[in-house]
């Protein structure tokens, strides 16, 4: 093989090994949700949000994105749906998410935790992803009809998902204060 | 894990997103899906408008068509053709309509029952 005539190295530093462990750990919960059987198309629980919800909190909202869209792009290649429309819509919810984390993050901790974080995510997911398709996939107002629907998913997901996260975040924080006991964290 | 474990991993400002949010799915239901009820029954005669009467009333209306008499029933919510001297007797059998945009045509007889709502559905319909 022809050498390379410019040497690029890159040098992972301690930001980008961190976001991959929880890409990692985000992606394997997408992909493992993905063998989950759901009656309705769209309608998925999102587990991997829950590690964007963790790295938000901990690490703050530029990581958060990190670890989201790295997800986004990964579990779609692992399963196949790349450039598909589903690939489209969970990279919409995502954004969507995002931006609205991001004025979330902003209210103050002491009384907005994970469970607020995760359902404001939630619901601007499903309100990315129904414009899109309103726009895009299905042209036509009959998707809102679905839109009750998919709130109400969001509505469950969001609370099981936030609570998930603030379960991890309390358990991390009862492991550091006793060494000794559970098991490492993350 | 106990539930009250569970309490205590929501914050004060949780319970009021999650109120908030509860309030929203609540409201899309209603909002979304009720776009489609039904608000009048109106009732044609060879494709001229004979009556229209608000699904809140008790109507019993009588139209005259080239094979007779058919007698449509307005109750709150609901209207049906109640008779027709058609000789299939297929807008009868629709049965009673609840849908805005339903319609039983009783072809023969010339005369429709059609519900309308807030929307809608058809511009137009030719028989």
């Amino acid at each position: 093989m022809t050498r390379s005539t410019t040497e690029i190295t890159l040098t992972p530093d301690a930001d980008d090994h961190r976001i991959a462990r929880y890409s990692a750990v985000a992606i394997a919960l997408s992909v493992a949700e993905a063998a989950i059987p759901l009656p309705l198309p769209g309608v998925k629980p999102g587990l991997g949000n829950i590690v964007t919800l963790v790295v938000l909190m901990r690490y703050g909202w530029r990581d958060a994105a990190w670890v989201s869209l790295l997800r986004v792009f990964a579990a779609s290649l692992l399963l196949g749906s790349f450039l598909a429309p589903g690939f489209f819509l969970s990279l919409c919810g995502a954004l969507a998410s995002l931006g609205a984390l991001g004025l979330a993050a902003r209210l103050p901790r002491r009384w907005f935790g994970p469970v607020t974080m995760s359902l404001v995510a939630s619901f601007a997911h499903i309100g990315g992803q129904l414009l899109l398709a309103r726009l895009w996939l299905v042209p036509h107002d009959g998707v809102f009809l679905l839109a009750p629907v998919f709130a109400l998913a969001a509505l469950v997901f969001g609370l099981a998902n936030g609570l998930a996260a603030a379960r991890w975040l309390a358990d991390d924080a009862a492991d550091r204060s006793t060494p000794e006991s559970g098991q490492p964290a993350p | 894990m106990p539930i009250a474990d569970w309490r205590g991993l929501l914050r004060a400002g949780d319970w009021l997103a999650l109120l908030l949010a509860t309030l929203l799915t609540a409201a899309l239901f209603p909002l979304v899906w009720l776009g489609g009820t039904a608000e009048k029954a109106v009732v044609r005669a060879n494709g001229e408008i004979v009556a229209e009467v608000r699904l809140t009333e008790t109507r019993s209306i009588a139209v005259d068509g080239p094979l007779g008499t058919t007698r449509i029933e307005v109750v709150p919510g609901r209207a049906r053709v109640a008779a027709d001297p058609s000789p299939r007797q297929y807008c009868v059998r629709q049965g009673w309509l609840t849908q805005a945009n339903s319609i039983a045509i009783c072809a023969p007889n010339r005369v429709s029952l059609a519900l309308v709502g807030r929307n809608r559905a058809y511009d137009s319909l030719n028989y």
